[in-house]
């Protein structure tokens, strides 16, 4: 029996990419996990469950299984007759299989967008539109005396955050929870308000003006009114006083600010609250980005075509416009004749009319386990799972990279999304000529 | 084989001369028998391949630029071919670009500027997908918490054996400082004035982090020296604050280089505000003349819209606060930091048309251009596309009397020494500060210059030395130096005509000066040290050789 026990091992699931996860090995099998949280216990443990064990190909309607030869020859027909194939998913991939990706929607003149289209997207278009004050998650440990969540809920969505990294971490100068100070604003009591000092109940979608009064307030001039967004103004002013007499204090949101009314424009004043409290004191914002390297397809969309996601190849070059270019709006007009997804689950997670243009074309899957979405695909191709069964890099939230590990072997007719993709690539290229 | 142009090979004395370069695999020999191809270089001009030490191409910050500026990528989009990739871009270009606008000016090696060791695995991911060139970069370290720790506490040993551990760990080449301590106070929104402030949390200065990594640089026997971008970046009197910078060294000169001065152009105004700003490069040039251990490359200016992007955080600050274009800041745990603010620099400004005059003053003011290089910290001063521009400015005075005609401020021309400077860059000499010097300064052997042994890495340039007036035919010098009419890189010939018709992926170089004596010490400092001050585990934190695609391993000491 051999055991091998892997220290320091980063987790594939969400941004938190804690890396001081210990995890047994006996037998090629995971056996014990340990310092996670249960999520990633929970990832690590059920890994051979219902999991996709051999390419499968549509045979009149149903699925047949098949080699992986020959489900990649199927695909790339499929790919290389299409005229606009569009490529979806690949935030739970690493980086090494986006950047064949990209390759393959260049080649193919379709266009690549990835799940930042659903969540974080009007954050990178306000960071498009002023920038941004930002640091590492480890400055927020040592430094940080004053931390903020805004609409979003760690406990639940990155249970390790608060212990790794803000208000229950071991900082250089702040050892104690009770050294810091932390403020909780959303709509709802969640476990991570019930954990704050200080709790803001908002009224939903109103966002916008308590982040414009909170700006007015850091800049000390009046309000005219009893309330903001549900929010008495002796507490609007209370809070940014608290933000202006921290020594460095840190804003984290998700998609609280994002995806309700005002979208990009909360995160424009975010942005904007935070800057001008850097005229008084240091304060930084983070979003609480959800998919372990969902940072990591942005950074190489971006180094590779000037783009983070939502961008089109039809023309030979990369064009980038949201709205027009981004996958949703792409299928809502009824555009895309053929589409490749990778590690996501659209079919799931799009809205009705998506949905309803991707059930019109061929559609080819890799991934790991059955969705909504392998199910209604032509070709499914399973894959190793990153940071489990295969190597490849990731991006933490605030941009720290990681080589995700291999623990123990895949089962043996998986290959890693990078090798799929290669091949893949390949047998285009074949094609097209 | 590469016949009958006009070779300028400073580094091995040949100035002109008509002669034939042979190539044999990836290196220059001495003469072949069957070559098996042959470029005809006659009527043409033949130099090394240009090395690039400072220039902003990859990584955190360089990434979050372009994702900050769409806008700059709008209307410069290069497509695919049947062998390159598309990409966009005017200030900060995607990496394929990157390389391959590089390429078509006849650049073969470019350095990175600056990478935050914990970001720097993202560095050579970028460099990675930089195609056409070698690369290598510096290394961020005059702000890292645990060595201005060592340096305080006086421990050389222990401080060198750290520098050495870190610069192995993320494959870097040689050490890189930013705004020396005034990154460290930049984590709570401060910043240093002077060489002499103290810093807060370690009580140390600028001065002693200086000198420090000098002399850790030293110890470790590194190829490059320091390279260093002064405290007060861009403030109107801060020529003072250089100056004061290169007087600490003078205590432990030497024959051969002991530090190098980065963009030294925003580091050499002189004035009291911006109003009265002027040009110090008078100043600083006669103390770069008079000390042969002293380096410096010029961060020329040009007068068109581009991207500032640096480590020095409170500079970033300071200019989004004067401009009030978009602001980026990125700070990096116990590290450093970075900004990022679009600029336009515009002849009528006075400032700008000084900061223009001042570039050009340093390179021409300084006599041996084997100690002033030429650079436009890419994209800071301008983009790496209007280095043929500050070329034919070096070469022409007439070109810079035509700049400084029509729009120019006029109050700048009385502000600086650059209208009564009539110099002019021989050919020989462009090819110093672009290639042969630059080569040197990093102490790449086999780079820079075409002596057998060199790299096969070669340009020509369409320009006949012995019919064309430099002087006078600015614009085709420009032209030539933009697109060269062959470039070969290591050996196989990847532009003709302007184009690139071949794509190839260089090499990363890196230093390794991890003896097993410093990294046992090494490690014990990590086990007490790191966990402090980090989010991520050491072991997380190296970046093993074979991460890199085509990682080139060069021993400290060794070259």
């Amino acid at each position: 029996m051999s055991r091998t026990i892997h220290e320091d091992v980063p987790c594939p699931f969400c941004g938190c990419l804690c890396d001081d996860i210990q995890v047994t090995v006996e037998d090629n099998a995971i056996k014990e996990v340990r310092r996670s949280c249960s999520i990633s216990k929970s990832k690590f443990l059920n890994y051979t469950q219902d999991r996709l064990d051999m390419p499968m190909v549509r045979k009149n309607g149903s699925f047949v299984q098949t080699s992986l030869d020959q489900a990649l020859d199927r695909a790339a027909d499929i790919l290389a007759a299409s005229r606009y194939p569009l490529m979806y998913g690949w935030s739970s991939t690493c980086n090494e299989a986006q950047r064949v990706g990209i390759e393959l929607a260049e080649l193919l003149g379709g266009a690549i967008d990835n799940t930042t289209t659903v969540c974080h997207g009007p954050s990178l278009l306000a960071v498009q539109g002023l920038g941004s004050p930002q640091a590492t998650l480890g400055d927020i440990s040592t430094k940080a005396d004053l931390v903020i969540y805004w609409g979003c809920n760690p406990m639940h969505s990155h249970p390790r955050h608060l212990s790794r990294y803000t208000v229950f971490s071991k900082g250089y100068f702040f050892k104690r929870r009770e050294d810091r100070k932390m403020v909780v604003i959303d709509v709802r009591e969640t476990p991570t308000a019930r954990a704050a000092d200080l709790f803001i109940k908002i009224q939903p979608n109103r966002d916008f003006e308590l982040l414009s009064a909170l700006r007015m307030a850091v800049r000390d001039e009046e309000m005219d009114v009893d309330s903001v967004a549900g929010v008495p103004i002796e507490l609007v002013e209370e809070l940014a006083d608290i933000m202006v007499n921290a020594s460095y204090g840190v804003l984290f949101y998700g998609l609280g600010l994002t995806m309700t009314a005002a979208k990009s424009a909360n995160v424009d004043s975010a942005i904007l609250l935070v800057r001008d409290l850097n005229a008084r004191t240091k304060f930084s914002i983070i979003p609480m980005r959800g998919h372990y390297n969902v940072t990591g397809c942005n950074e190489v969309m971006t180094w590779q075509t000037g783009y983070p996601f939502a961008v089109d190849f039809s023309l030979g070059y990369p064009r980038y416009n949201p709205g027009e270019t981004s996958v949703i709006d792409l299928l809502s007009r009824g555009e895309g004749d053929a589409m490749l997804v990778v590690a996501a689950d659209p079919v799931s997670s799009f809205p009705l009319e998506a949905v309803k243009r991707i059930m019109k074309m061929p559609l080819i899957t890799i991934d790991v386990r059955p969705t909504p979405t392998t199910y209604r695909s032509e070709v499914v191709i399973p894959s190793a799972i990153t940071g489990i069964e295969a190597e490849g890099t990731a991006y933490r939230m605030d941009g720290v990279i990681f080589k995700m590990k291999k623990l123990v072997d895949p089962p043996p007719a998986l290959r890693s999304d990078q090798q799929v993709l290669l091949d893949l690539k390949r047998k285009v290229e074949e094609r097209i000529g | 084989m590469i016949k009958n142009g006009f070779v300028y090979d400073p580094a091995n004395k040949i100035d002109g001369d008509q002669m034939d370069i042979f190539i044999e695999g990836s290196k220059v020999v001495d003469s072949l028998h069957e070559p098996e191809w042959i470029l005809d270089a006659a009527g043409m001009v033949v130099m090394p391949g240009g090395v690039d030490i400072h220039a902003h191409i990859a990584g955190s910050k360089v990434n979050s630029g372009r994702a900050m500026r769409p806008e700059d990528h709008e209307g410069h989009a290069y497509p695919r071919t049947s062998f390159t990739r598309s990409g966009t871009g005017r200030s900060i270009p995607t990496t394929f670009i990157t390389g391959y606008l590089f390429s078509q000016m006849g650049y073969t090696t470019v350095i990175e500027a600056a990478s935050p060791p914990l970001k720097s695995r993202h560095t050579h991911e970028e460099l990675d997908d930089t195609p056409m060139i070698d690369k290598a970069f510096l290394t961020l370290l005059g702000n890292n918490w645990i060595v201005a720790r060592l340096l305080r506490d006086g421990s050389m040993e222990e401080g060198s054996a750290f520098t050495a551990w870190v610069l192995n760990a993320v494959k870097g080449y040689g050490i890189k400082i930013v705004n020396p301590g005034g990154l460290i106070a930049w984590g709570w929104g401060k910043n240093v004035s002077s060489i002499d402030d103290r810093v807060p949390l370690f009580d140390i200065t600028p001065r002693e982090i200086l000198v420090g990594l000098m002399m850790i640089n030293r110890i470790l026997g590194m190829p490059h020296t320091i390279h260093v971008h002064t405290n007060n970046l861009g403030r109107p009197g801060n020529y003072q604050t250089t100056i004061e910078t290169i007087k600490a060294f003078d205590p432990y000169g030497s024959s051969s280089p002991s530090i190098h001065i980065t963009h030294c152009q925003f580091n050499s105004y002189a004035g009291d505000s911006w109003a009265t700003i002027r040009s110090g490069a008078e100043e600083v040039a006669r103390e770069v003349n008079s000390r042969e251990w002293l380096t410096i490359d010029i961060g020329q200016l040009a007068f068109t819209a581009t991207t500032t992007m640096t480590a020095d955080g409170p500079f970033q600050y300071a200019l989004y606060e004067l401009t009030g274009a978009k602001w980026l800041n990125a700070d990096v745990e116990s590290e450093t930091s970075a900004g990022i603010v679009p600029v336009i620099y515009r002849k009528k400004n006075l400032v700008n048309a000084v900061q223009w005059s001042i570039g050009l003053e340093l390179a021409l003011l300084v006599k041996d251009p084997w100690r002033v290089f030429m650079t436009t910290d890419h994209p800071n001063a301008a983009p790496l596309t209007y280095y043929p521009t500050v070329l034919a400015w070096l070469m022409s005075n007439e070109y810079r009397e035509k700049t400084m005609s029509g729009k120019f401020n006029k109050r700048a021309k009385r502000r600086s020494l650059l209208p009564s400077i009539d110099r002019e860059y021989t050919l020989q000499e462009a090819a110093v500060i672009t290639r042969a010097a630059t080569a040197r300064a990093l102490n790449l052997t086999s780079k820079g210059h075409l002596g057998v042994g060199a790299d096969a890495d070669v340009a020509v340039y369409d320009m006949n030395p012995r019919e064309t007036n430099f002087s006078k035919e600015h614009g085709m010098v420009r032209k030539a130096f933009r697109r060269a009419k062959y470039v070969v890189k290591g050996g196989d010939i990847v532009v003709i005509n302007g184009e690139v018709v071949k794509e190839v992926y260089g090499r990363t170089l890196w230093v390794n000066s991890l003896t097993p004596q410093r990294k046992e010490l090494a490690e014990q400092i990590v086990a007490s040290e790191f966990e402090k001050h980090y989010s991520i585990r050491p072991s997380n934190y190296v970046v093993q050789e074979d991460y890199l695609k085509k990682p080139m391993e060069i021993r400290a000491g060794e070259f």
